[in-house]
């Protein structure tokens, strides 16, 4: 046998091995989903755990298709997604334009950066109420509800990448006479974008947490507002549901967001 | 008048712990059409003096005159080339090579052609489209120098260009650059610490002591070196002893220095 017949067949053994570890892991994945579903199952139905607070995945699946199938489950949907949608859009764009002007005055950022600790270690979701009393009980508090928990972390993380920016592509562009706006636009922004697009990432996750929170303050609609109905009529398969969707979704949008940062980043 | 007049340039760093004077009473002149070389033991504030020429940092005491007027700012009658490339990693080659126009607002069909055209000169063809990624260290280099050429600048201040390429490339790019450079009819500053490199490129060598650095003596390349290309000029017979001259004075300093 030559040598290079030798490395191809290594190559193959190499592939070969590749695939079958790969096909463990997703075995042992479904393993531990199936069993989870069969367990929850199996005690609900002996009674080992409260079929009351706990309900079952049968009975999860039965209201979900009912839900599905008269449509009454959508407008919940779609309002918990665009309210989350919307403040994590707000949150993220807020972040870096406060950021941007942080790095446009550096005296600024001195005398602001002790609020900024503050504000960043205050628990967002505990100023909950006074944001309803301010804003009223609308959508509006929830949408900013969803964007003020993430709009310092973004501020902060921004920021330090913009600062952290190699002074020497501005020296480039200043040898060319550029002014602060076009150090910004052309060095700072484009040089921090994968730093913006990972905070997307994280700030999705947050936004969630401020929605769902919103929701159980104020809203009518919602699947926030179905968990805290389910809770306060004692309808826990209500509550499994609306949990069950809201992992979906939110995996869903993780992996959006993922998805258009690696297309942006590559290209970048 | 000289073109570039260089008046009791002092320079000091200041920071909350402490001050470093990189620069001590510089003062000197160059011609228009000059290349000039300024030679010197790493951290003499070569970079720093290049920096004050260009108005990018203004000196602590003294001035810079340039075609009679003080600089106070960076300008359009210089163009500065850093110690490494930094062509920006996210823009095309293209598009970091009109960098200047764009912000000069000088961007239009023809500076664009002229820009390319010299690229091309360079021995760049078809990379307009590529990142700065998909270049090999010695194209980057000669990426940036167009970038700096671009807009036109009648003095060139180059930091290092060649330190961080191989022999090989760095011979070949002081060819281009220096013929590039004369075609053009540039006034230019060349910081070395390659003795070498400066008495191939150079017309007159300025040898910077250490820190706080300032002019310890002038070296004038004699005209038999000067007319050829550099690489001709490495292997010319009067090479050699203007190298041992810069060399024993090289060898004094760092032994005043020793003491
Ligand atoms: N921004 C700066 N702040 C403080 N010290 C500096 C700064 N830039 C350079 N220096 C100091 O000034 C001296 C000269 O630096 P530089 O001009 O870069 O020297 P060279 O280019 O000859 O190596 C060095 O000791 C360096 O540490
Ligand atoms: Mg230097």
């Amino acid at each position: 046998m030559s040598k290079q017949t030798m490395i191809e067949q290594l190559h193959r053994d190499y592939k070969r091995s590749l695939t079958r570890n790969k096909r463990w892991v997703h075995f042992f994945q479904i393993i531990i989903f199936l069993t989870f579903f069969v367990l929850w199952e199996i005690a609900s139905r002996f009674h080992w755990i409260d079929p009351l607070i706990f309900s079952s995945p049968s009975k999860v699946w039965e209201l979900l298709k009912e839900n599905i199938l008269d449509g009454s489950i959508f407008p919940h949907i779609w309002t918990t997604v665009f309210e989350t949608i919307l403040g994590f859009i707000i949150g993220t764009v807020a972040g870096t334009i406060l950021a941007a002007i942080l790095w446009w005055s550096p005296f600024l950022s001195k005398i602001l950066d002790p609020y900024l600790v503050v504000l960043n270690a205050m628990p967002k979701v505990a100023i909950g109420p006074i944001l309803i009393v301010a804003l009223g009980p609308t959508m509006t508090s929830i949408v900013v509800m969803g964007a003020i928990i993430s709009v310092i972390i973004t501020t902060i993380v921004v920021y330090t990448s913009f600062r952290d920016v190699d002074q020497n592509y501005l020296k480039v562009l200043q040898t060319f006479g550029a002014t602060r706006w076009q150090c910004f636009k052309e060095a700072i922004l484009p040089s921090s974008f994968p730093t913006i697009v990972s905070t997307l990432k994280v700030n999705v996750g947050l936004s969630w947490v401020g929605v769902v929170v919103g929701e159980f303050l104020v809203s009518k609609q919602g699947l926030g507002y179905l968990i805290i109905y389910g809770f306060q009529v004692f309808n826990f398969t209500l509550v499994m549901q609306s949990l069950f969707i809201i992992v979906i979704f939110a995996t869903i949008m993780y992996k959006l967001v993922e998805y258009i940062e690696k297309k942006i980043v590559k290209n970048g | 008048m000289s073109f570039l007049e260089i008046q009791d340039v002092t320079h000091s760093y200041f920071s909350k712990q402490s001050k470093t004077t990189a620069l001590i009473d510089v003062s000197l002149s160059i011609q228009e059409g000059e290349f000039i070389s300024f030679l010197g033991p790493s951290g003499c504030g070569k970079t720093t003096l290049l920096s004050i020429i260009s108005g990018l940092i203004e000196p602590t005491i003294g001035h810079v005159l340039l075609e009679n007027e003080k600089v106070t700012g960076t300008n359009k009658k210089t163009g500065y080339m850093l110690q490494q490339d930094y062509l920006f990693p996210w823009k095309t080659i293209e598009e970091n090579i009109f960098i200047g126009l764009k912000l000069t607002k000088q961007l239009n069909e023809k500076t664009k052609q002229n820009t390319i055209t010299l690229l091309e000169k360079m021995g760049l063809k078809n990379v307009s489209k590529q990142f700065p990624s998909q270049l090999s260290g010695g194209m980057r280099q000669r990426v940036a120098l167009v970038r700096t050429l671009a807009t036109n600048p009648k003095l060139l201040l180059l930091d290092e260009p060649f330190s961080a390429l191989d022999f090989q490339t760095k011979l070949k790019l002081e060819d281009l650059v220096f013929s590039t450079l004369k075609q053009f009819q540039k006034t230019a500053i060349l910081v070395t610490h390659d003795i070498g490199e400066a008495i191939a490129m150079s017309d007159r060598i300025y040898l910077f002591t250490n820190r706080p650095g300032t002019v310890h003596r002038v070296f004038h390349v004699p005209d038999e070196l000067r007319r050829e290309i550099p690489f001709h000029a490495r292997s010319h017979e009067q090479y050699s002893d203007i190298f041992q001259e810069i060399w024993k004075e090289l060898e004094e300093l760092e032994q005043t220095n020793d003491d």
